[in-house]
């Protein structure tokens, strides 16, 4: 995966940076599966690998493929800065709990009341899906609002174009001999 | 796309069975992997898949933008509606326990519920911004169609 976001960052060609994402996703997805975290890695696979690259392609097409340098500042600064906070990130995994360790606060707070309790309170196997539409309805009331507004904002933005095409075409015509 | 026999008969193949695919992931979220976010996300792919074939006019015919985006709305006031159902039957919001008469009960209904409002959400959503990238695309720009 490192190799992966280093390639990200050399290639030039959006095409090629599309199909690399669609892959990282993918092996993202795979890591959660190793993680037992299988929901996460069917999102993962569904929308990281899938949409967003088909997306991602709508897009490129969108907008043809400018493949122009950005004619930059001299990188040093940010390079040093995003050198720094991943030295800073990585050095503070050091401090987390060892993955699964039963005495992490995160085992300790609700999760052990979610395993026990939810097969009776909810009487669905699954708890993540207990977990996610009952003990957490809120938030994921708030995600399904997101995707909605999303989904409006695309309409708002890009949907009126369709509407009155050839007005906004003859502007731009006079504007651009 | 659609000249090439062999990607149209496969995707014709391939299209009902994610559809159904689709479908199983939903309303089997409460016993295996899955629910109503990558339920609506694999049958949107259905239709991208079916819009990337036969184009996107004609896609539009078997999802016209109304209807879309009609259940794009409905989707999240079923899941906000679930919850001032039980706020009326006396509980508070999102509480599923008053849903029916026993509280198990009561969750499984409400939990089949906002998935399916999920699940409508995310794949209209989806539905949605992908034929309005694509249509954009189509749309005439002569600045676009300069780009080798």
């Amino acid at each position: 995966m490192v190799v992966m976001a280093v390639a990200f960052i050399l290639v030039r060609d959006l095409f090629a940076v599309i199909m690399l994402s669609g892959i990282f996703s993918l092996t993202a997805a795979a890591l959660y599966v190793l993680m037992d975290a299988v929901d996460v890695a069917f999102t993962e696979a569904a929308v990281g690998a899938g949409i967003a690259t088909v997306l991602g392609l709508a897009t490129l097409g969108l907008i043809g493929a400018p493949a122009e340098k950005v004619a930059g500042r001299h990188p040093l600064g940010p390079l040093l800065l995003a050198v720094v906070t991943g030295v800073a990130l990585i050095a503070s995994t050091w401090n987390l709990p060892r993955y699964g360790d039963p005495a992490a606060p995160i085992n300790r707070h609700v999760a052990p009341y979610y395993i026990t309790e939810s097969g009776r309170e909810i009487g669905v196997p699954n708890i993540v899906t207990s977990v996610l539409s009952s003990y957490r309805g809120f938030d994921t009331l708030g995600e399904t609002t997101v995707i909605f507004t999303a989904a409006a904002g695309v309409l708002a933005l890009l949907g009126r174009r369709r509407r009155r095409p050839t007005a906004d075409q003859a502007a731009t015509d006079e504007r651009q001999p | 796309m659609s000249g090439n026999p062999i990607l149209r008969i496969t995707a014709k193949l391939l299209l009902p069975a994610i559809l159904l695919f689709a479908l199983y992931v939903q309303f089997h979220g409460d016993f295996g992997p899955g629910g109503g976010f990558q339920a609506g996300v694999i049958f949107a792919s259905a239709f991208i898949l079916h819009a990337l074939l036969v184009g996107v006019p004609a896609a539009r015919k078997v999802a016209p933008a109304w209807l879309v985006q009609a259940a794009l709305a409905l989707g999240v006031l079923l899941y906000a509606g679930v919850g001032f159902a039980g706020l009326l039957l006396g509980g508070n919001y999102l509480d599923y326990n008053v849903l029916a008469h026993d509280p198990v009960h009561g969750q499984h209904l409400g939990i089949i519920l906002i998935e399916f409002g999920v699940g409508t959400t995310v794949a209209t959503a989806m539905i949605t911004i992908f034929f309005t990238f694509a249509d954009a695309e189509g749309a005439p720009d002569p600045a676009a169609e300069d780009e080798p």
